[in-house]
């Protein structure tokens, strides 16, 4: 048998070497870990504390007080008296069933996961839309992210960072970028070539285009890249409750391994809720940027 | 309509090329070497978009250029801005380079020298109709108020009073583009570049907004650069008239050397269309020798006429025209009346035309007298006359063409 056709069998390492390289890999990145994971912990550091003084924040301040504050901002957003209503019964039921804790968690991560990502997509996709270099090399990178399992990435992060709340908004940021990243690209280019020629011909710079005219006017696409990328934020809670998010994560997680069919449900209802609000919110508001281009 | 000939002109452009594709700068001298356009597409993929474009054109003046889609005219407006840069050649604009300026220069070159109104507008949708105007002034840097006022004097100037507040999608097509043309006016700019400003609008909005402009240029005597592929407009605003084909010039001049001149076919095809008794006046086809007889009598009328040779004469006294006079009346005067003055009986009633007056216009009053018209100008002098013959031709010569069996067609 030792003519082995290639033909019939796909060519293939080794087991001994395919043990070794993965070896060889993972010291790597044991070594990498081991020698750089203080220093990138505490560059995450003053995200970190961000985040604990917001969680903090939300669950000091009274539940009224909360609602309220939302109510008005969905208000402002969307000028709707219904969707405003709506706002409030759901974190009143919420509270009612006692996920009032676990809920204003998970908003404090999705709030803060949602700035960085626009945060840090807005400029990548602007950096996209100005060079098609750019924009080939990042689109593969985000389709990585985009496909590639949640878990896997999770297994570098932990490594380096440990389990618990900055770990987990990496995870999440990684997980919902791309919408922001790809749509502000999409939006900046579908901008109107005569609007901008226009600009250019008044002598505008390439800053006063970017802030004046095409950001402005890719706002409603870009709002539709923050909305998904809110949503992908949220469906991630439940895989970051598994390295120490708290929040409607990991009542979830528990339910599923105890069969506590109730408590996932109401979680996973919580979870849904916070889902449509925060997408309401930023469509309507999408929606009315929209309005003002008038009769187009 | 006289521009400054006498002046250097504000807006030069010497041996502009453009080639559009990777490698322009060798294409280029293959297109210099006097290779064809289709033989460089074929050879080398490359577009030639324009070629050795030489224009001159003078400060107050509208200067319109003219060409079917494609022939690179809208190309050539963007190289008086840079908004393309030129393959090859030099743009001299009031006596600066633009091919030298750095960006920071050229960014100001644009906020100072021109301003530009585009063919769908080109306005801000997610800016009141306000901040579209005052936009020029606001990438300068003027205070707020301070624009807003320029910015409320033109909206006026346009005719768009009272509408400030609101967005450029609420507005109609021309009112959108009245708000182009005030953005454009609003910045103080010398000169205007128009590319197929009114292409987009109906046709009697579009005429109603070259009225306006013609208007507008009468108070500011601005540089006016015109695009349009429509030879009536052409016609109608422009002082000069430079013609492109395939990204070529091919003929440049005042509007009726166009019209009456046409330089090759190609011309030709373009201008038997026009309709020239609307698109020529009065003063482009008179003849201007005249008998004129200003004399108090009629002897020294006699010795007047019998000078310039001809069988008729304008009487002209202070009051300015009074009517025409012919040989034979004035040879079956009596000699002893010589002494009189010459009374309406003598005179044939032909009335007058004023010399910017289409020719349209003056048709009926051509038809009901045999005799030529006497052509006035602004001032009511006596500038020449306008006969029949003269009409008929200029007008039959284009109908002539049209009803051409085998008209040439693009």
């Amino acid at each position: 048998m030792s003519d082995k056709s290639w033909m019939s069998e796909i060519p293939q390492l080794d087991r001994q070497e395919l043990r070794d390289f993965k070896k060889l890999l993972d010291g790597l990145f044991r070594d990498f870990s081991r020698e750089y994971g203080d220093a990138i912990q505490s560059f995450f550091d003053p995200l970190l504390s961000t985040l604990i003084w917001f969680e903090k924040l939300l669950l000091s301040t009274p539940w009224w007080l909360v609602i309220a504050v939302l109510a008005a901002f969905s208000y402002a957003a969307s000028r709707s008296f219904k969707l405003t209503i709506s706002v409030a019964a759901a974190f009143v039921i919420i509270g009612y069933f006692g996920m009032w804790e676990d809920t204003m968690r998970t908003m404090s991560m999705i709030i803060v996961s949602t700035l960085l990502a626009i945060l840090i997509g807005m400029p990548i996709g602007v950096a996209m839309a100005r060079s098609n270099r750019v924009q080939s090399l990042v689109t593969p990178i985000l389709d990585v992210m985009q496909t590639m399992p949640a878990f896997v990435y999770l297994i570098p992060v932990v490594m380096l960072l440990g389990i618990g709340k900055v770990p987990g908004v990496i995870a999440v940021i990684i997980y919902a970028i791309p919408p922001v990243i790809r749509l502000t690209n999409l939006g900046i280019r579908l901008v109107d070539k005569e609007v901008l020629e226009a600009a250019t011909a008044y002598g505008a710079s390439p800053m006063q285009r970017l802030f004046g005219v095409q950001i402005p006017l890719a706002m409603p696409t870009i709002m539709a890249g923050i909305n998904q990328t809110i949503m992908m934020a949220l469906a991630m809670v439940v895989i970051a409750s598994m390295i120490g998010v708290k929040g409607l994560g990991q009542p979830v997680l528990q339910a599923i391994s105890n069969q506590y069919f109730t408590q996932g449900l109401l979680n996973g209802l919580a979870i849904v809720a916070l889902a449509i609000i925060f997408d309401r919110i930023s469509q309507s508001y999408a929606k009315r940027t929209l309005q003002n281009f008038g009769g187009h | 309509m006289s521009s400054n000939e006498n002046n250097a002109p504000l807006i030069s452009i010497k041996n502009l090329y453009k080639i559009f594709g990777k490698n322009e700068k060798k294409v280029l001298e293959e297109v210099k070497a006097g290779k064809s356009k289709e033989a460089i597409l074929a050879e080398t993929g490359h577009t030639v978009g324009l070629a050795d474009i030489n224009l001159d054109i003078y400060p107050g003046e509208i200067f319109v250029i003219m060409g079917l889609s494609g022939s690179g005219k809208s190309t050539l407006i963007r190289h008086f801005n840079r908004l393309i840069d030129p393959t090859a050649g030099e743009i001299v604009v009031a006596g600066d380079d633009v091919m030298q300026l750095n960006d920071k220069d050229l960014q100001n070159f644009r906020r100072q020298k021109m301003a530009m109104v585009f063919q769908r507008f080109g306005l801000m949708p997610h800016r009141t109709v306000l901040q579209n105007i005052t936009y020029g002034l606001q990438v300068q840097g003027v205070a707020k108020k301070d624009r807003e006022e320029r910015g409320n004097e033109w909206l006026k100037t346009v005719g768009l009073d009272g509408y400030a507040k609101q967005y450029p999608g609420q507005l109609s097509g021309g009112q959108q583009q009245r708000v182009g043309l005030a953005r454009a006016l609003c910045t103080d700019a010398d000169i205007l570049l128009m590319d197929e400003a009114f292409s987009a609008l109906d046709p009697l909005i579009r005429s109603e907004m070259q009225d306006q402009l013609i208007e507008l240029q009468d108070k500011l005597h601005k540089t006016i650069v015109f695009i349009t592929h429509d030879l009536d407009e052409a016609l109608r605003i422009g002082d000069k008239i430079a013609i492109l084909r395939d990204g070529l010039l091919i003929q440049q001049g005042t509007p009726v050397d166009i019209l009456l001149n046409p330089i090759d076919d190609y011309v030709e095809a373009f201008v038997k269309d026009v309709n020239r008794a609307r698109a020529l006046t009065v003063e482009t086809v008179m003849q201007p020798q005249i008998c004129r007889i200003s004399s108090e009598n009629i002897g020294e009328a006699v010795a007047q006429m019998r000078k310039s040779k001809q069988e008729y004469g304008y009487v002209v006294n202070d009051d300015g025209y009074q009517g025409m006079i012919t040989q034979e009346t004035l040879e079956n005067v009596e000699k002893s009346d010589y002494g009189n003055a010459i009374t309406d009986e003598l005179l044939e009633d032909v009335p007058s035309v004023q010399s910017d007056a289409l020719l349209e216009s003056v048709i009926s009053d051509m038809l009901d007298n045999e005799h030529p018209l006497a052509v006035l100008n602004a001032e009511g002098e006596v500038e020449g006359h306008l006969s029949r013959t003269t009409l008929a031709e200029v007008l039959s010569d284009s109908n002539e063409e049209s009803k051409d069996p085998d008209p040439q067609k693009e």
